[in-house]
């Protein structure tokens, strides 16, 4: 019942990136910014031209059957035995956790197992397979990181965050109060119910603030749209950006990134 | 959408509470307390190992309800307990109100039991002339208020100490005095003359044991040993859910139900109830009956899935970790069980088409999954539950109670289209760069994420255009 273990491969030569509809349209430079991590480790990142969304929209409105027909779409796309590395917790959960329920008693069952097995958060895979060592070139700064409620709960990564903020020597993370609590995005969530979303996000913009960092990072680009959206909406900017992008940001020349 | 005209609304109750601040603190600071003492209490034990042991028993019990319902009953008899079955709500109470017509009772004394609040038995009692009072502390500060419990433990905790100083002042003639330790006094003094004047105690159950025909009841204040042993006969009500097979399983899920609910390592009284007054013993109730109430869980039973539902201990731990329900509380919901629990059982109790805004009023964000005891997939099951209210999955075998009722309208043709356009690559990467070239003119307001949020503008160029520039690791200069 208690599903919490997991088993990492050894460090492959090649993975496949599923960049994720949101990060494709919206935070592309998070997509690349994990690119350039799995680069400098030497891995190549093959990225399937014709992926599209993981499904996962669909999925939590309850619209099953458009879900696995989306999702039927994305399993096609990673032929070799390679792993498949996801920038962002709930699409990584959605594939890893969702996928074999979703495909369950159809004939794409083993397909979808085979696919979901293979499927790690980006920063999990720098961290436990790759096993990551990153050299600090930035100012001394304080950051305050909010993880996902997928990337805590359905991929249990929560720790990953911290351990690689941990190895950069002028960044300290700060936590805000009640880190656990979910920032109120949940999607449709957020428009469908937007009073509590938003007394929610109200909440998470004020503890993140509180803990007097300069910026916030997270590891969805859900989370990302939620938090940034409404801080914007508040007089004293209070920026924040992906995890994979302060990473690579803060262990690149700046000549060197593109 | 079409919803029936009675369904209980969500966002507007929601909306109401969120701009009451007393309210929103009063919740707020209980929760933060609720969820600090749970910690505390499993510190030291291997929680995981003992979630999957009660989630377990509770599953491995469901699997064989129906022999032990029939356990149950039979030990019971021989104990000396009467066992009645009510099909619904209204049968229960009709069942209770006659034990209590035939014992020519007016007065009735009742410890805590939520199954009780689900068929509204006070309402129905009082109409055949029988006075019934909640002599459990929260629920007696919530009958004075003529209100519903708000959490499924603690009645009264979206009341802070003035306002319950005030309600008992107004209602009883205390003194005005916010003080925890005087109130209660006072409390206990008015319903100690009650318990010695009761006709009948009504209680809940915790846990049925069906090998010994034992009923198993905890609580804090002595309000349930009195009323199940005052009083000369002595109703047990209960969801037929509750029953566990023997003696052995109890252990686990005493462990788990308190540390869970309220931080503690036990409950001050855990009452097991056998049989009535035997004739060489001084006290207890002459007459012990039990009912076992159906009121819509057979169906839940029915669906492999839907039945995980019914292995809930009702601790209350769902809604002290809900971020949702931290900040509504529970009257927002409207229904007898707020909070996780309530999202996914109420829609089965009562029909998708009367609770159309229960299964998304959720962020998913799986707290409530994380906490509970007996690891009861809430999350999945409000997915499956929104899957239900717009027949979205054409696998599901057994459909909720009033499915479909979510399913007609404009939201159809959007999924439609977006399940379309993301099964063809070519279209959808034309789209996303296209949306990123008009990125000016992207929208400035989109309904309900604008009234909190700026909105998200698409990058000047996608991922997948950046990709395709770049050279393959080992192909770069």
């Amino acid at each position: 019942m208690n599903s919490a273990i997991k088993l990492y491969p050894a460090k492959p030569e090649h993975v496949y990136l599923f960049g994720t509809c949101l990060i494709d349209l919206f935070y592309p430079e998070a997509g690349l910014a994990g690119v350039n991590l799995l680069e400098r480790e030497g891995i190549t990142v093959h990225y399937p031209e014709d992926q599209t969304c993981c499904g996962q929209p669909a999925y939590t409105s309850g619209r099953t059957d458009a879900a696995r027909a989306v999702a039927a779409q994305q399993l096609s796309l990673f032929d070799q035995p390679w792993p498949i590395v996801v920038p962002s917790g709930s699409c990584a959960g959605m594939m890893r956790k969702h996928y074999p329920d979703l495909f369950a008693g159809t004939d794409q069952q083993t397909q979808a197992n085979d696919v979901a097995s293979r499927v790690f958060e980006l920063s999990e895979f720098l961290l436990h397979v790759c096993q990551l060592s990153l050299t600090d070139l930035g100012e001394p700064v304080e950051v305050a990181l909010h993880t996902s409620c997928s990337s805590r709960r359905d991929m249990a990564t929560a720790d990953v965050g911290p351990a690689l903020l941990g190895q950069l020597a002028n960044v300290t993370l700060v936590e805000q109060a009640r880190a656990a609590e979910c920032c109120g995005f949940g999607g449709a969530f957020s428009v469908r119910h937007p009073d509590v979303s938003g007394a929610m996000v109200q909440d998470k913009v004020t503890a993140l603030r509180d803990t007097g960092a300069t910026r916030f990072l997270a590891t969805d680009i859900g989370c990302l749209m939620n938090i940034q959206g409404h801080s914007d909406t508040q007089p004293e900017p209070f920026e924040g950006e992906h995890l994979l992008s302060f990473l690579w940001q803060r262990t690149t020349r700046a000549e060197a990134d593109q | 959408m079409s919803h029936s005209n009675s369904a209980i609304r969500f966002n507007p109750a929601a909306k109401e509470a969120l701009g009451n601040t007393q309210l929103r603190s009063n919740f707020r600071s209980a929760m933060d307390g609720l969820m600090s003492k749970r910690l505390n209490a499993f510190q030291g034990w291997d929680l995981e190992a003992l979630r999957d042991l009660g989630a377990a028993i509770r599953h491995n019990a469901l699997r064989q309800l129906p022999d032990l319902l029939e356990q149950l009953e039979t030990q019971c008899q021989q104990n000396g307990i009467e066992v009645h079955w009510a099909e619904d709500g209204d049968d229960a109470c009709r069942i209770i109100t006659d034990i209590c017509q035939q014992r020519k009772a007016r007065q009735v004394i009742k410890g805590k039991s939520m199954v009780t609040e689900e068929m509204e038995l006070n309402h129905y009692l009082e109409q055949a002339g029988i006075t019934a009072l909640e002599s459990d502390l929260g629920e007696y500060i919530v009958q004075l208020a003529e209100e519903t419990p708000s959490h499924i433990i603690m009645p009264a905790i979206h009341k802070n100490t003035e306002e319950i100083s005030e309600l008992m002042h107004r209602k009883t003639g205390t003194d005005r005095r916010p003080d925890a330790r005087y109130l209660t006094h006072s409390a206990r003094q008015q319903l100690r003359q009650k318990f010695q004047q009761a006709d009948v105690g009504i209680s809940g159950v915790n846990f049925a044991i069906a090998e010994t025909g034992t009923l198993c009841l905890v609580e804090n204040e002595g309000n349930g040993r009195l009323t199940t042993t005052a009083p000369p006969c002595h109703i047990a009500v209960t969801g037929i859910e509750k029953v566990i097979p023997s003696l052995n399983e109890l252990p686990a899920l005493l462990a788990l139900l308190p540390r869970s609910a309220t931080g503690q390592a036990i409950t001050t009284y855990v009452n097991m109830i056998s049989r009535p007054r035997q004739s060489d013993e001084l006290d207890g109730p002459e007459a012990v009956h039990l009912v076992l109430v159906d009121n819509g869980r057979s169906e839940i039973y029915q669906d492999e899935e839907r039945a995980d539902t019914l292995r809930c201990i009702r601790c209350g731990a769902c809604m002290n970790h809900c971020p949702v329900y931290t900040r509504v509380g529970g009257h927002a919901y409207g229904t007898t069980y707020p909070g996780p629990i309530g999202k996914i059982l109420m829609p089965q109790l009562l029909g998708l088409d009367q609770t159309p805004d229960f299964p998304s009023a959720s962020t998913l964000c799986g707290a409530c999954g994380e906490v509970c005891p007996v690891r009861i997939p809430i999350p999945d099951l409000l997915v499956r539950l929104r899957s239900d209210k717009v027949d979205g999955n054409s696998l599901t075998r057994n459909p909720t109670r009033g499915h479909g009722a979510g399913k007609a309208g404009l939201e159809n043709t959007v999924w439609r289209l977006w399940s379309w356009m993301n099964r063809q690559p070519a279209f959808y990467r034309i789209m996303i760069a296209m949306a990123g070239r008009l990125r000016v003119l992207s929208p400035r307001r989109l309904g309900g994420w604008t009234r909190f949020r700026t909105a998200p503008r698409p990058a000047p160029k996608t991922l997948h255009q950046l990709m395709k520039q770049r050279p393959r690791t080992g192909q770069r200069p």
